[in-house]
């Protein structure tokens, strides 16, 4: 049903995303779809990374360890920009149509007050993406 | 394998560079988590002692606000009368070392590796420089300096072709023009360009080829070495916040003050605190859409509008004054500017005091503590221009637009004072009655369309404000946040409210005055900052090794 799987990544809260990560995985195995590991950076020097050649090189990293963990074809995609916190919604959205994906898998926290006033970037995909979205609350 | 979008017009980054290494991890002094249902992701402790530090400072000037003017008002004055030689010679050197990087063979090194390409075009890069560097005062002084120094302060001893009983003096009249130019075009000019440029080479440099984090505390690498991570960093960022949230603060309301003596002047609209605390409220809220947008959904978008409206003005006011007499002005004031550069920037043996000391030395003072903010807010926008590309932009270009718009708006006031000295309103607001807030207006009035254009450099003035306040933003939260600028987003909400906040107290409670006469007493230990800046970015450049 699905070829191309895009899962959002932050390489700095790996914890968070476990399940989402094994939904990805599960997924992928099951319609035989390779996995696209996204995941937006800025040019700024970061705890990831001192410039995005260093980040790419641990996303490309992270995508080849999850290929091997679950037996799944997967590759790693890149995004800078000037200023994540505000463009990650379009950088996704961008990112969706760049990976052709046809279903996209992400993590995303329990709604809460905050919601109201920033939208969670999951609902933000699901609400324009023309893919299909697979929300994964944490638990 | 991978593949790379490049998001918004950013290429593939990198080519060579030369990290430096240390086991520093960027946000390791970092706290995470939740407030309320908010998260946050600050350093530990800038964050919390410069929010502290600056309501102390606020309690003080509210608390004993005869103790805090009489304390500042005379620190200010007093710091840039005894260390005015000092103000000027390192300005000069600042000039010399730009104009040096801009020959030397470091002039090919790139921000952001051998093979970065740039992040933003030369209009959005230029609007921003601009609208981040200078902005309000070009409104605040374009009229007011060119005429003062024309009729009263008497730079280099030039005198003035004002008579006391106010008639012309048809033999000064000449040189006093000329005077009057150049000496505004000097603080204007290559002196407070070189001031920004260095300070923002210097983190761009730390920052995109070192990779160290966007924080001011990166560029003392060379000097402090690891320390820099320690109490000596947090010192240095903390001085940073300090002087750029005050000092956006306290313009902000002053210009809410000027704002409103505008919209008094045009609309006859009452001139108190309720409405300057509106114009405050307004301002914060427009900055805060814009820091919500983003860097370039929001701050780099309203740059540019409030570019374009700054240039219609000025063409406006071009056309209208006569362009044939506002061009004599543009090519006299840069030839005089070029000829009295050296005697201006000369600290030694003047008499005019008056200017060196209560123009110049304020000037350099004030420039040098808007630095911090201003260069790394150039540093950050500026990834991927060659180290003599970014000097040219930052120094020559700005410059030259800056003696445009003196040689239009002030060549244009000049114009009226001396060929209706009784008629001119920028003669009684200025010459006969020194109230600044006017000057510009005044001027217009002169002109036709005056009730259109006034309008015009109203709004001129409040979005010069948001553009000033939204990039100020930004910078804090980035340094706040340990040079992280993905923070969460009601992080930089907080600290665009905090401004407007504390501009709102100052101005009920009083403290305006005082508190910005201490943010530009910074400039003097900024002064000594800045000097070694330059050191640090020789010893960074020299460790560039640079294949192309």
């Amino acid at each position: 049903m699905f070829k191309r799987i895009m899962a959002p990544v932050d390489l700095a809260h790996l914890d968070k995303l476990e399940r989402a990560l094994n939904v990805v995985a599960d997924e992928a195995k099951r319609h035989g779809a390779s996995v696209a590991y996204v995941s937006v950076t800025a040019a700024t020097p970061g705890p990831l990374g001192h410039n995005p050649e260093e980040f790419r090189a641990r996303l490309e990293e992270f995508a080849a360890e999850q290929a091997r963990k679950h037996d799944i074809k997967a590759d790693a995609h890149m995004i800078v920009s000037h200023d994540p916190t505000t463009d990650i919604d379009d950088a996704l959205m961008q990112a969706v149509s760049d990976t052709k994906a046809d279903l996209v898998v992400m993590a995303s926290h329990k709604p809460g007050l905050a919601e109201y006033f920033w939208p969670s970037n999951g609902g933000k995909i699901s609400a324009h993406s023309s893919a299909s979205v697979f929300v994964v609350r944490d638990n | 394998m991978s593949d790379e979008s490049a998001n918004q017009g950013i290429p593939d980054p990198e080519g060579h560079s030369e990290v430096i290494e240390t086991d520093y991890e960027i946000g390791q002094d970092n706290v995470e988590g939740t407030f309320g249902p908010f998260g946050f992701d600050v350093h530990n402790p800038v964050f919390l002692i410069s929010g502290l530090t600056i309501v102390a400072f606020v309690f003080y000037a509210l608390a004993l606000p005869e103790q805090a003017g009489a304390f500042f008002g005379w620190l200010r004055p007093a710091l840039t009368s005894t260390f005015d030689w000092f103000f000027l010679l390192a300005a000069n050197f600042f000039v010399l070392f730009c104009l040096f990087l801009i020959v030397s063979p470091w002039g090919s090194i790139k921000i952001g590796g051998a093979e970065a390409v740039p992040d933003y075009g030369y209009p959005g890069w230029f609007a921003m420089l601009f609208a981040a560097g200078m902005g309000i005062g070009l409104m605040f002084f374009g009229v007011l300096e060119p005429v003062y120094h024309m009729a009263i302060s008497e730079p280099l001893g030039v005198p003035s072709p004002i008579a006391e009983d106010g008639s012309i003096i048809e033999a000064n009249v000449d040189a006093a023009r000329r005077a009057g130019l150049a000496a505004t075009i000097y603080h204007w000019g290559l002196h407070p360009w070189a001031i920004y440029a260095v300070v923002a080479l210097a983190l761009a440099l730390f920052t995109y080829n070192k990779g160290l984090p966007l924080t001011i505390r990166s560029a003392f690498y060379p000097i402090l070495g690891e320390r820099v991570w320690g109490w000596w960093g947090h010192v240095i960022d903390i001085l940073a916040v300090f002087a750029t949230l005050f000092g956006l603060a306290t313009s902000l309301g002053f210009g809410a003050q000027q704002a409103n003596a505008g919209l008094e002047h045009v609309f006859g609209i009452p001139n108190n605190v309720t409405v300057q605390i509106v114009l405050i409220t307004v301002i914060t809220a427009v900055a805060l859409g814009s820091v919500l947008r983003g860097l370039d959904g929001g701050v780099k978008l309203l740059s540019e509008i409030n570019m374009i409206v700054a240039a219609l003005l000025l063409f406006f006011v071009f056309f209208a004054a006569g362009p044939g007499g506002i061009m004599s002005y543009f090519v006299e004031g840069l030839s005089t500017y070029a000829r009295d550069i050296f005697s201006l920037s000369n600290p030694i043996a003047r008499e005019d005091l008056g200017y060196m000391q209560g123009w110049t030395a304020f000037y350099w003072a004030w420039w040098i503590s808007w630095s911090p903010f201003v260069g790394m807010f150039i540093a950050r926008v500026s990834r991927g221009r060659s180290v003599r590309e970014f000097v040219v932009c930052v120094l020559i270009i700005p410059s030259l637009v800056c003696v445009l718009w003196m040689a239009v708006f002030g060549g244009a006031a000049i114009e009226q004072v001396l060929s209706d000295p009784a008629a001119s309103a920028v003669k009684a607001q200025v010459i006969d009655s020194y109230n600044p807030p006017m000057s510009l207006f005044a001027m217009l009035e002169g002109l036709p369309l005056a009730s259109i254009t006034s309008v015009i450099a109203i709004v001129l003035v409040i979005v010069f404000f948001v553009t000033s306040s939204d990039s100020g933003s930004l910078v804090i939260d980035t340094i706040t946040a340990g040079g992280k600028i993905d923070a969460p987003v009601p992080q930089r909400v907080f600290w665009c409210t905090f401004e407007g906040a504390v501009a709102i107290v100052l101005l009920i409670g009083g403290g305006l005055g005082a508190l910005q006469a201490m943010v530009i007493s910074t400039g003097l230990p900024f002064t000594i900052v800045l000097l070694l800046l330059c050191w640090a970015i020789v010893k960074g450049l020299m460790a560039e090794k640079n294949p192309g």
